[in-house]
């Protein structure tokens, strides 16, 4: 339990999908202009990320490791290489029902996450949970709670990074350095900070 | 055509490149560039992959049916990201394992699928090459010139071959440690974006509010 905890943290604050490994950025970038939408796509992304996280654990423990099929009869296939095209099937997918599930009992979330539901099949932070996921070898217990928390922790930048931005419109920026330029130094400035939480041991 | 096949291939070089202007792709961009080996890699097979695809892509265009056509796209995208990845494992398992897993991530990259959508999806399919290959190469530049910097002045070296001798052997440079980390490709990409635009008066954004000169009235 102690280790799932720390794991947890260790996703929120130290190893910050969006601040420290930069997925999800072009969503990061253009979605953070407003904290009402931010807040919305953030919650939307912890959901797929929370339930694709684990999916795709099961899948690669039963279906894809070496000797994962031996149930089925087959001990020596490995199909890792699979894996890739699998893991964006399910995101694919899930991304799809959720949709479809929203939409029929809970219309009003459904029509505040509007177009972000489907855009997040090809946000980098689901597909890179799921990756990060197969590359550190969680168990299944370890796989759900990395996928809730990375989400949360990815929620919680685009978040903060909106409020930033909310404010920052009414600054005085260089011509060129307007939009675009500015939202990336304040992002640098804000992994800086989200950096010192790597002090921190549990 | 009103665009020679020159100009596709150079436009999105400075003119409409996909980090600086079109803003996709970024998050890779940044992860890779802490060396300039990884970087080039990393530009290879992005380049490629965004190529092969956006020319795939071309070819059945006709026959893919709207209504699935993003399933269509990974589908092609991911088995010539499979492709690359397994290249790499076999030839470069060192520069693998440093891009982790930022090559499975080339699936995800908004450049490829960008590119698909908007230009394959109603070219055909030799102006779809060139155009996969010219983006390609623009996120490419922006990686390398990102790589330089960082790896230059991070390291005190190119490619790994040391070119400013630092302290620690005996050297003068004291290297910049800060741009090893995470938060210092922000700034390196932010003030490239600078740069550009300063360069290019054209591509500065509207401000959403302006700042009025109350003296003046």
């Amino acid at each position: 339990m102690e280790g799932l905890i720390s794991l947890a943290v260790k996703a929120i604050f130290v190893e910050n999908l969006a601040l420290s490994f930069f997925l999800g950025m072009c969503t990061f970038i253009a979605v953070s202009k407003k904290i009402s939408t931010a807040l919305g796509l953030g919650i939307s992304v912890m959901l797929v990320q929370a339930i694709t996280v684990p999916t795709n654990n099961l899948l690669l423990t039963y279906l894809l490791k070496p000797g994962a099929l031996a149930w089925a009869g087959f001990p020596d296939v490995d199909l890792t290489f699979l894996g890739l095209i699998s893991y964006i099937g399910v995101i694919a997918a899930m991304v799809q029902i959720l949709e479809m599930i929203l939409d029929k009992y809970f219309p009003p979330l459904y029509n505040a996450l509007g177009v972000f539901l489907p855009l997040i099949t090809v946000n980098c932070a689901i597909l890179g949970g799921s990756l990060f996921m197969v590359e550190r070898d969680y168990n299944f217990a370890e796989a759900t709670t990395y996928g809730l928390s990375s989400g949360f922790g990815w929620a919680l930048a685009i978040t903060a990074m909106a409020g930033v931005r909310e404010k920052l419109k009414y600054s005085d920026v260089p011509d060129g350095l307007q939009g675009l330029g500015i939202t990336f130094i304040t992002a640098g400035l804000m992994a800086m900070a989200f950096m010192s939480f790597s002090g921190v041991k549990l | 055509m009103a665009q020679t096949k020159k100009d596709m291939l150079v436009d999105p070089l400075v003119d409409n490149n996909p980090i600086t202007l079109q803003v996709l792709g970024i998050c890779s961009a940044l992860a890779v560039t802490s060396s300039l080996q990884v970087a080039f890699v990393m530009t290879l097979a992005v380049t490629f992959v965004t190529a092969f695809s956006s020319m795939f892509i071309s070819i059945l265009r006709n026959q893919i049916p709207g209504s699935i056509r993003i399933i269509v796209q990974m589908v092609i995208i991911a088995s010539l990201v499979i492709l690359v990845d397994q290249v790499l494992k076999a030839y470069a398992f060192e520069i693998s394992k440093t891009l982790s897993v930022f090559v499975g991530l080339i699936i995800t990259n908004c450049i490829v699928m960008g590119r698909a959508e908007a230009f394959a999806m109603s070219n055909p399919p030799v102006a779809s090459f060139i155009d996969g290959l010219g983006n390609g190469m623009g996120y490419g530049l922006i990686l390398m010139l990102v790589g330089v910097i960082r790896e230059l002045f991070g390291s005190g070296s190119l490619f790994g071959m040391t070119i400013l001798e630092t302290v620690n052997n005996g050297g003068w440079y004291v290297p910049n440690g800060m741009l090893l980390l995470p938060p210092s490709a922000f700034f390196v990409i932010g003030l490239l974006i600078w740069g550009f635009r300063t360069w290019k008066p054209n591509q500065v954004e509207e401000r959403e509010y302006k700042i009025q000169n109350v003296e003046a009235h």
